[in-house]
């Protein structure tokens, strides 16, 4: 097998994109330095009541940058289909792009459908009239059917965790040197300094954080609003109490937290099990306090929804929390827990700690989020409202003030999905929780870049995962903000 | 005011006991003890010899009288060995039952004995965050006037290209883990893949020599992550600034539009600025500790991950306690430095 090269026989396409990429960083750096030297455009307003501007130079610039723009987007679809189309003898970026063709489908399937119903979706729809809320959301999902997909070996084009001998710290396309059949004949991105492919690692490494971030970010929600909806209501001690500890845990540095928590030794100890256990409880006491406040006062519905609801998810919480019929198990001492033939799903105990810590981490600043919306939103009229028709605390906070509080919310929870990718990369990047050989992008990072001076391609590729990852979400998140305050 | 920074003094305490309680409980439990047993005495250790090892040396006290102990509000502990080596909690390697002092703690002054660089932890902390001292002054001589001028330049003309192009940028900065642009810059200034030797990958010369070319790119690293918040807060209270009704005044009546930007518009669009700069010092601390793994600047950070590597209690324990103090110390300063920039606010 021949080594192959970065684009193969599409290779003609290289020159055009240099040239469009000129063109459009050059109208860029004019378009910018145009709108501070350039005069305003003149605006005419006609006898019919019209107004138009005179086209004076700054169309032009405009007219230049979105042309220039469209060029390289175009440039950059035509390498894709080329791609799809011939595969590897297009080169890297051919087999790649092929590789990831589940994916295109999935994004172009996506997009089709919800543009040609965004005016009945809601907020999700309005996120399609913002082109940064489309782009961060195209990212995002482009990551999420990564993991997704690649979960499901289809993206993947070797074993993650095989090592392949002679492909040591090979370079992007090197072949393998004695392929078994129906074996993937190359390393796309290279070989690690393990021998193990570049490409498939960064693919599994997306369904690691694809399952944990959003997760655990919605666990830190959870908490964060059962405690902070009543600390900004009712104020007073309650409030001074959680306040401070809230404060507490923010003072913490957080790998100095991560350092204490997320080691072996932690683990063996319990600790992170009476974590998970204390944690997991806040979204059955929010989901039992939603519903009830709700349907009380029609118990003949409220009573059989509440036993359906707490009892899957009160196994859903057992099930989390133990582990081969133990909720906690040192060698001192045990407590029994759910038994196994009832256990759904074990969760390793590294995966386990890495969870609640994150959760740990983020909950308090949820909290602060939520008390501070908490405390404008209770002055509000509707408030007062409620307050006379005699409604109960609680369904004040959570049908009055929450629904109230979404915005800045759903926010918050793209940012925080993204800061919580980071800190997953940070947990990885100190070798701290998830098993060394896993492929999660923080540990691949840390050993990539031991040898960062001499072999480039081990480390860049998970990098420039997390950052285009993270950058969608907060491209996404900018969108949605923008869009909630047309409102 | 007085009355509001004694009580703020008083929380502070009390969150910075509570902090090194919890500190001191997690690396106190026994699986860690073990560790420092191991790692301190030999590997191949036997259960009871670790008991005996830790039994001696006053690790195997109730954790409350351990605490004490460190706080110095509990006489030490002390245990003459048969060949008259003195082992416990207040002793240094080589010291006697006569010039071992009784008590030991913080309020005496002594912060501990570490046992990964066998040295005074008070002397360690000094030296380290002396290194980090160094660094941070760099990052914020960069960072706060780079961010501010980003962000003053895209707030002040909401929608216009020069705004559009500084937020995209700031966007990206914020979500760039330092670990993540710190390899990246590496990988493109100093391998001899790309060629580009501009700089060094490593910051450890820069210790005792700092230059240019061996401390430029830590000190980038950890400023372009915290610029891009503290830019787009910038812009936000800018754009909200210049919407405001005394600058349409300004303008109405013929002010030039550098001169409401400068006169009129900056001391009121830097208020809320000024806390986010003073709030981001934790994000800073935590930049910091990655910044010199990666670049291997033997700093604060570096103490830090070497201490909770290897389970030095109290070089932990000193570590945390400076850091709380940090955090505690810059919230401080941003509550009564909001409150001296906005006459509107009153703390009765």
């Amino acid at each position: 097998m021949e080594p192959l090269t970065w684009t193969g026989s599409i290779a003609f396409l290289n020159p055009l994109l240099m040239v469009a990429l000129a063109a459009l960083i050059l109208s860029i750096v004019i378009w910018i330095v145009g709108s501070i030297v350039l005069p305003e455009e003149q605006v005419t307003v006609n006898p019919d009541g019209t107004i138009t501007s005179s086209s004076g130079v700054r169309n032009l610039t405009n007219l230049a940058l979105r042309y220039s723009f469209l060029a390289c987007v175009a440039l950059a679809v035509g390498y894709l289909v080329l791609g799809i189309l011939m595969g590897t003898s297009a080169g890297i970026v051919g087999a790649i792009s092929q590789q990831f063709l589940p994916v295109w489908m999935a994004l172009i399937i996506m997009f089709a459908m919800s543009i040609a119903y965004k005016r009945r979706l809601g907020l999700y729809g309005k996120l399609y009239d913002s082109p940064i809320g489309m782009i961060g959301f195209g990212l995002v999902m482009f990551w999420v059917f990564t993991g997704i997909f690649g979960a499901l070996d289809l993206i993947v084009t070797q074993d993650p965790l095989a090592q392949v001998s002679g492909m040591k710290n090979k370079v992007p396309g090197t072949p393998l040197p004695s392929p078994e059949d129906g074996q993937y004949a190359w390393y796309l991105l290279g070989g690690d300094n393990l021998a193990r492919d570049v490409f498939s690692r960064m693919v599994k490494g997306a369904w690691i954080v694809v399952q944990i971030a959003p997760l655990a970010t919605m666990f830190a929600f959870m908490v964060g609003i059962t405690l902070g909806l009543p600390a900004g209501y009712y104020g007073g001690r309650l409030d001074t109490f959680l306040s401070f500890l809230a404060n507490l845990i923010l003072a913490f540095p957080v790998i100095l937290l991560f350092y204490l928590l997320v080691t072996p030794e932690i683990v063996a100890t319990g600790v992170p099990n009476y974590m998970a256990a204390v944690l997991f409880v806040f979204p059955i006491l929010f989901l039992t306090v939603l519903l009830n406040s709700r349907y009380y006062t029609r118990p003949s519905f409220r009573t059989p929804l509440l036993i359906g609801v707490l009892g899957v998810t009160v196994w859903l919480y057992l099930s989390l929390i133990s582990t081969n019929g133990y909720v906690i198990n040192t060698d001192d001492y045990s407590i029994w827990g759910l038994p196994t033939y009832l256990d759904l799903f074990d969760v390793p105990g590294g995966i386990l700690v890495v969870f609640v810590s994150v959760v740990f981490v983020n909950s308090p600043t949820v909290f602060r989020i939520v008390r501070g919306l908490a405390l404008d939103i209770k002055t509000r009229d509707y408030v007062a409202a409620a307050q006379t028709r005699g409604e109960g605390p609680w369904y004040i906070m959570l049908w009055e003030i929450l629904p109230n509080a979404r915005g800045p919310l759903i926010v918050d929870f793209c940012l925080r999905i993204g800061y919580t990718t980071i800190l997953l990369g940070t947990l990885g990047f100190f070798g701290l929780g998830l098993p060394p050989e896993s492929p999660d992008w923080g540990s691949t990072i840390n050993e990539g870049r031991k040898l960062l001076s001499i072999y480039l391609h081990p480390a860049l590729p998970p990098a420039f995962a997390l950052l285009s990852l993270v950058l969608g979400l907060n491209l996404l998140a900018d969108g949605l903000r923008e869009e909630s305050l047309k409102d | 005011m007085g009355l509001f920074i004694l009580r703020r003094f008083g929380v502070m305490l009390l969150t910075a006991l509570c902090l090194t309680f919890v500190v001191f409980f997690l690396t106190n439990l026994y699986p860690n003890l073990e560790k420092l047993a191991k790692t301190q005495g030999n590997q191949r250790m036997s259960d009871e010899q670790v008991e005996t090892w830790l039994e001696n040396r006053g690790y195997l006290q109730p954790t409350l009288i351990k605490y004490g102990q460190w706080l110095g509000v509990m006489p030490g502990y002390q245990k003459v060995q048969e060949d008259g080596q003195v082992l416990g909690t207040c002793t240094r390697p080589g010291s006697t039952a006569d010039n071992t002092p009784r008590f030991c703690g913080v309020l005496q002054g002594d912060w501990g004995y570490s046992s990964v660089f066998k040295d005074e932890v008070g002397s360690i902390v000094a030296k380290r965050l002396g290194n980090t001292g160094f660094l941070m002054l760099c990052v914020l001589v960069l960072m706060v006037p780079s961010a501010l001028i980003v962000g003053v330049l895209a707030g002040m003309r909401e929608g216009s290209a020069l705004d559009r192009s500084l937020s995209t940028f700031s966007i990206i900065t914020t979500a760039t883990p330092e670990y993540v642009s710190g390899v990246i810059f590496i990988a493109i200034f100093t391998s001899s893949t790309v060629g580009l030797k501009w700089f060094k990958g490593t910051a450890t010369q820069a210790m005792d020599n700092p230059t240019f070319e061996n401390f430029f790119l830590p000190v980038l690293t950890i400023a372009l992550y915290g610029m891009g918040y503290i830019a787009r807060m910038t812009r936000a209270s800018m754009t909200e600034v210049m919407t405001a009704q005394y600058i349409r005044t300004a303008r109405l009546k013929g002010v030039s539009f550098p001169n409401i930007v400068m006169k009129h518009a900056l001391r009121n669009a830097l208020i809320a600025p000024f806390t986010v700069i003073m709030l981001q010092f934790p994000w800073l601390l935590n930049g910091v500790v990655i910044v010199e793994t990666l670049f291997n600047y033997k700093g604060f950070g570096w103490a830090l991950v070497q201490a909770a590597g290897n389970n030095d209690i109290q070089l932990l324990l000193a570590i945390s306690v400076v850091s709380v103090f940090v955090v505690l110390v810059t919230q401080l300063i941003s509550d009564i430095g909001y409150v001296y920039l906005n006459p509107r606010i009153r703390i009765s």
